[in-house]
């Protein structure tokens, strides 16, 4: 289900942004547009939709319009032609072009926003900021405090609620910014560099927790950042975004396996695939009769349903499935999940020095990893 | 030379014929504003001197100290009034006090909604600008004369003089406090979806608070600068016993009335000025 859709957005900077109409039909750059029309290009073209329950991650260098595409979700940049589409109410609302009353109403129930500085209220404690976005909406003091006590208890900070936000490391003061934006329980999340500000551990630990957060709430996320990492880390899609333009949009491992063009090629070249990529996009595909034999231990597959692996005398063998405790015996055959990652993978194969069997969602077994998959993946030249 | 001289522009006597005007058809309104404006001003003056004077510095102290919480700002308040008591100002003080506070209170209330209409306004900043020069560097002395005339002898002119040239200080640093508010505070007001009226509240005049204070402090302390102005158009107060011993070349008393004005003056900041605790970034 699609929670929030760009369709065709342009967003231009300056006193008459028709003018640059033509100039951004034809592809022109943004220098290009300034020197001709005297407009700034801010988004060109873009064009993404984002399910309800995913993160989805802008990517791209500073100016490359991705915190720019993000504020016209809710309003706080003007969309200059297009529309951004918002689920509300069983129909969809465009944020572009909708009267005052229609943008604060989603504003106070349905979009919540994070920001880079954290932009805390510094007169009001951290109750006070967390309760801020409900007393906008005139809530009740009871019922405010009840809620402000259920996110300061969600972030860990209850211990904080009544000191001052200048009082807080920069950490706590993003979560304090995370429990407001929980506070008003819209499902959508804007996010604007949240971690940026923060050193890389921290920003690290805030990022683990984001997710343990979004398994449990399962918001729709639009989350903006430099960092490839960390989109990676966090994206179940990830745009990347250059001078104005959507460039790729797609899942993190397509962008490492499949990049769009040079510039995306460019930007993962620096990145460690070993999170990222998975067995189920580097697996070979297993048939009956498959012979994978290697280094003298392991013979064919038998059937797909039973996955029954005889060895060289024809006699079965067991498959261990991949758990939590992670250590194998030398010469066993680990079967995994097709989402186990690349690292994980190593770790498996460094130990047994077995292929690793693959099964999808539904169980049955549909792939293996053997030494060549996995060097091709690391060499990042599969797919 | 001389043709530039002998066609002198009658800028003067087209004034004079406004004011003349205005006297001439609107005499009963500008007599009723004043007696108004006299009667409220007065009669708060009275109620405060028909205290004894020793309940009235009693109030103060206990103002001094709910305010800031200090035995030594209750102690020298305490002491400050005792002393103009034992001068013998203490009257004048008072009328002083109350003409000071009024000229404020009329200098907030104009002064700062015509501040945040004008931070949000660059036209308004750009009309205001020139109009606010003018009011703090026009010598005084040139619109008491006119005020003098509409409104009689007495405190009235007193006060309009004063809020012509104490009003600038408070709306200048309103604006300052409004306009600078950071743009991540408001667009995290908008975000959470404030109305305009919300976004003021809560999030801009709370950031401005500090500035805006600043400019009330400013303007009590311009006020008092005017007492003795005032007092030259008949407005009771400590600048009547300045204007005498000027008269009457008295050193002493010159001395001891400007004393209490300074004495006064030292008061208003000391109580006025924002509380320095750790709560403000």
């Amino acid at each position: 289900m699609i929670a929030v859709e760009f369709d065709k957005v342009d967003i231009v900077f300056g006193d008459q942004p028709r003018k640059a109409f033509a100039a951004l039909d034809q592809q022109q750059d943004r220098e290009t547009i300034l020197a001709e029309t005297g407009q700034v290009l801010g988004v060109a073209d873009a064009s993404l939709s984002v399910n309800s329950g995913e993160i989805c991650v802008l990517m791209g260098l500073s100016g490359s319009g991705k915190s720019t595409l993000l504020r016209a979700v809710n309003g706080l940049n003007p969309v200059s032609r297009g529309q951004v589409k918002v689920a509300h109410e069983g129909g969809f609302v465009d944020m572009a072009n909708c009267d005052g009353r229609t943008l604060r109403n989603l504003r106070r129930k349905r979009i919540a926003m994070v920001f880079q500085q954290f932009a805390l209220l510094p007169w009001r404690t951290v109750r006070e900021n967390v309760g801020f976005g409900l007393e906008l909406q005139g809530m009740s003091k009871a019922e405010l405090n009840r809620v402000v006590d259920d996110k300061l208890a969600l972030v860990g900070l209850t211990q904080w609620a009544d000191k001052y936000t200048h009082e807080l490391s920069g950490g706590m003061q993003q979560r304090v910014g995370l429990a407001r934006a929980f506070a008003t329980d819209a499902d959508i999340l804007l996010m604007d560099e949240p971690f940026s500000a923060l050193d890389p551990l921290i920003r690290d630990k805030l990022q683990d927790e984001l997710l343990e957060l979004q398994r449990e709430l399962k918001k729709t996320i639009i989350f903006v950042s430099h960092d490839l990492d960390e989109a990676m880390k966090l994206g179940n899609r990830i745009a990347i975004m250059e001078g104005g333009r959507v460039v790729q949009y797609a899942p993190p491992e397509e962008i490492v396996l499949q990049p769009a063009n040079d510039y995306v090629s460019e930007f993962v070249a620096h990145l460690n695939p070993m999170n990222v990529l998975r067995a189920g996009s580097l697996m070979r595909p297993l048939v009956v009769g498959d012979n994978l034999l290697e280094q003298g231990m392991v013979a064919s597959l038998q059937s797909a349903e039973n996955a029954k692996m005889l060895n060289r005398e024809g006699q079965a063998v067991d498959i261990t499935m991949h758990g939590l405790d992670n250590t194998y015996s030398a010469g066993s055959i680990v079967g995994a999940s097709i989402d186990v990652t690349l690292r994980d993978a190593l770790s498996i194969r460094q130990q047994t020095s077995a292929p690793i069997l693959l099964h999808d969602h539904n169980g049955y077994w549909v792939g293996a990893l053997t030494e060549k998959e996995i060097f091709s993946g690391l060499l990042r030249n599969a797919g | 030379m001389e043709w530039l001289t002998a066609n002198k522009l009658p800028l003067g006597k087209w004034i004079k014929d406004r004011v003349e005007w205005l006297l001439d058809h609107a005499t009963h309104i500008f007599d009723a504003f004043s007696e108004a404006v006299e009667w409220l001003i007065e009669s708060t003056i009275d109620g405060m001197l028909w205290l004894h004077p020793l309940v009235l510095v009693a109030i103060f102290a206990a103002i001094a100290f709910g305010l800031h919480r200090s035995w030594k700002l209750v102690l020298l308040v305490v002491a400050s009034l005792l002393l103009v008591i034992n001068l013998g100002y203490w009257e004048d003080t008072i009328q002083t006090l109350g003409l000071v506070l009024f000229a404020t209170l009329v200098c907030v209330l104009l002064g700062i909604p015509l501040g945040i209409l004008a931070a949000h306004r660059p036209w308004l900043q750009q009309v205001l600008r020139p109009l606010l020069d003018l009011m703090q560097t026009i010598p005084t002395f040139v619109y008491l004369i006119p005020t003098m005339i509409m409104f009689g002898l007495g405190v009235v002119p007193g006060l309009i003089s004063t809020v012509i040239f104490a009003l600038p200080a408070p709306v200048r640093l309103t604006i300052l406090g409004v306009a600078s508010v950071p743009k991540p505070l408001i667009e995290a007001g908008q975000s959470f979806g404030a109305t305009r009226w919300q976004l003021l509240w809560k999030v801009e005049l709370p950031h401005a608070l500090p500035t805006i204070m600043a400019g009330v402090t400013q303007c009590i302390m311009l006020s008092l600068s005017m007492v003795v102005i005032a007092a030259m158009v008949g407005a009771p107060g400590l600048g009547i016993p300045v204007l005498r011993a000027l008269n009457t070349v008295n050193i002493a008393k010159g001395f001891e009335a400007g004393l209490a004005i300074v004495i006064v003056a030292i008061l208003l900041d000391r109580v006025c000025k924002q509380p320095a605790t750790g709560e403000r970034s």
